[in-house]
């Protein structure tokens, strides 16, 4: 089984035109303070596209709106060319956005495995109960998510809440792929995490792009990662300031842009 | 001596498992979704008075019909609840989640609304809201296919709200008028009504020197079923991991697709078709009345509490704790064990009235919590503060 589902491939190769998001003209307020100016970003289909800048400049508060989370005040989003800005949160995920937010937010009393197919939730039910009926009832998980996270496997029946920040933020981004999303969305997958299982989650992430050609829309500080994307874009007091591919991305920009 | 305390046990656990039953929606609706539902006793009273109904339905067919009738009254309390529980859920409370403030005083104003409405429910009244609904809400749901519905929205509110009211009223004055006290009799009326047991849950088991009532009996098989049932239900089935999901981290759930507003509603139907449940069991022991939640409602949440907030196990041992420490003191039980020790008799002879006993179990409830705020059984490990 692979990752993507048959629909998106076809799409990909058909109307390469169509962005795969299209975030145009956004303003986003907190209250009265406004925190999102005029915010444009497009994520080409099969594309990595990496979104810097420092603390409190918006980035987790884009992604928030592009989930749903956030109601923007004007501006539109579009996912594959269709509105979404409308539609709620759970809609939106199950139009094929995967999202795996800053702090991870593994369901914590709930075990690895029950956390594992949430994921699933944003599949269509016919195909969801096409895999409960295939496969037996202990291994309705695809071995490519035990691939791509091997301590996965061993963990299954732990609680999700017992993980160690690395293992949930892999827990995590395993849960977004069961879901079989066409964009993936990012947010600071390596915060607060030890240096070794960064290269795990920097791997997994690459392999995800390179097998699957799902999009992904990824918000980092670690310039290392940041390097893997395909384009960058870069935030500050609420606006893009500079964009560019990320081959180009130069010292100065990388300066001024990133924390580090 | 020794019979006299097993007699008292099972008593206990009886009225354990009563308040368990009680308490098991509760412990959804307030332990997994944080809704703190005051209107929760008057669900139980709505069971119960479901219970009422479909008895005299059945006494109408009678013979081997009216033996079998707890079993549809079980059914039918279950149903009427749910509905009752998904209207209050989609009409009241969705709006006021994340406000528990709000929504302890709303559902507080739902409960006065349902005594009430029990006492006064007659034919007029039922015609009357039932035409009032249909052309209120009738009326918003054809206007709202209009184009510039959101524009004249407020216009069509304040025009359709009196006028379909208005109409209503007229209706039911003129019916009244009309037809005199066969539409305008109250059904139920403010007394107690009783339920008749069927002929095979009267008397009890012989054992030794005392009974055990059939009543009861099947009050905590009953109640043994509905936990197992509702653990099954959130433990194994689809919903039940999508309810403890949305119940844990709702914006997350969201983010995964799952259908927040509709496992919501479904939770909330759960919990108020388990509390018709507990009120069609509670009108096996009692008479009913407009006031028969009331006398629920308290101990419910004690349970709940006691328990600890969000824990099956801990709602079972606090209803079995909470249930035989009040039947042991209450009925002078222990104050006859303790014969022997003079002052501690006194002390217990004082307390053993159903009264005075909930007293005592209240007084150790607030102790107990000074030590255990967060009940028998608290959330461990790293997830709490998660």
């Amino acid at each position: 089984m692979s990752l993507t589902n048959g629909a998106t491939a076809s799409f990909t190769d058909s109307t390469t035109a169509t962005p795969m998001l299209q975030v145009s003209d956004l303003n986003v307020y907190y209250g009265e303070s406004h925190i999102l100016r005029n915010v444009d970003l497009t994520v080409h289909p099969g594309k990595m596209v990496c979104l810097i800048g420092r603390n409190g400049v918006g980035k987790t508060t884009l992604l928030k709106s592009i989930m749903g989370l956030l109601k923007p005040r004007s501006g539109s989003i579009e996912l594959a060319g269709i509105p979404i800005l409308g539609k709620p949160t759970d809609q939106r995920a199950r139009s094929g956005i995967g999202y795996v937010p800053q702090g991870r937010e593994v369901i914590p009393r709930l075990t690895v495995k029950e956390n594992l197919i949430l994921g699933m939730e944003a599949l269509p039910v016919s195909e969801r109960t096409l895999l409960r009926t295939r496969k037996s009832k202990t291994q309705d998980i695809p071995d490519e998510i035990f691939e791509l996270f091997p301590v996965l496997k061993t963990m299954l029946w732990r609680l999700g809440g017992d993980l160690s920040g690395g293992q949930q933020q892999q827990l995590a981004i395993a849960r977004a792929l069961m879901g079989r999303p066409r964009l993936l969305v990012l947010d600071e997958p390596t915060e607060g995490i030890q240096p070794s299982i960064i290269l795990e989650i920097e791997v997994a992430v690459r392999r995800i792009v390179a097998t699957t050609g799902i999009s992904v829309l990824l918000v980092e500080q670690h310039l290392h990662f940041v390097r893997q994307a395909d384009w960058y874009y870069a935030m500050q007091k609420g606006g893009i300031v500079a964009s560019g591919s990320t081959s180009e991305l130069s010292n100065e920009v990388v300066q001024r842009f990133l924390a580090v | 001596m020794l019979s006299g305390l097993l007699d008292g046990i099972f008593s206990g656990i009886s009225i354990g498992s009563v308040l368990l039953l009680a308490a098991l929606g509760l412990a959804i609706v307030f332990g997994l979704m944080g809704v703190i539902n005051m209107a929760h006793g008057e669900i139980m009273m709505l069971g119960a008075y479901t219970t009422f109904v479909v008895q005299n339905v059945f006494k109408g067919f009678g013979g081997v019909w009216f033996d079998l009738y707890i079993f549809f009254a079980l059914i039918a309390a279950f149903i009427v609840t749910a509905l009752f529980g998904l209207v209050l859920e989609r009409g009241v409370i969705r709006y006021l989640y994340g406000r528990p403030l709000e929504t302890l005083l709303a559902t507080w104003g739902v409960s006065l609304i349902l005594q009430q409405f029990v006492r006064s429910v007659s034919w007029v009244l039922v015609i009357g809201i039932v035409l009032f609904c249909l052309l209120f809400f009738g009326a918003l749901k054809f206007l709202s296919r209009r184009p510039d519905f959101d524009r004249i929205r407020n216009w069509v509110i304040t025009i359709m709200l009196p006028l379909s009211a208005a109409i209503a009223i007229v209706t039911g004055i003129v019916i009244g008028q009309t037809y005199k006290l066969a539409a305008t009799k109250p059904w139920f009326g403010a007394q107690n009504v009783d339920v008749t047991a069927p002929r095979w849950l009267r008397g009890g088991l012989p054992v030794g020197d005392f009974q055990l009532s059939y009543a009861r009996i099947f009050i905590i098989v009953l109640t043994i079923t509905c936990v197992v049932a509702v653990y099954l239900f959130l433990n194994r089935s689809a919903w039940g991991l999508r309810i403890r999901s949305v119940t844990q981290n709702r914006s997350m759930s969201a983010c995964l697709g799952i259908p927040t507003q509709k496992v919501d509603a479904l939770t909330f139907a759960l919990g108020s078709g388990l509390a018709g449940i507990a009120g069609c069991a509670v009108s096996l022991l009692g008479s009913v009345g407009p006031n028969t939640g009331q006398n629920y409602i308290v101990d419910t949440f004690m349970v709940v509490v006691v328990g600890g907030v969000g824990k099956l196990v801990g709602s079972i041992v606090a209803a079995m704790v909470i249930g035989t420490a009040t039947y042991l003191v209450g009925s002078g039980t222990l104050a006859n064990l303790l014969e022997p020790v003079k002052p501690l008799a006194d002390f217990f002879t004082f307390f053993a009235t159903t009264s005075m006993a909930k007293v005592m179990v209240f007084a150790l409830i607030v102790v107990f919590l000074q030590f255990r705020p967060a009940g028998l059984f608290p959330q461990k490990g790293r997830t709490v503060d998660a």
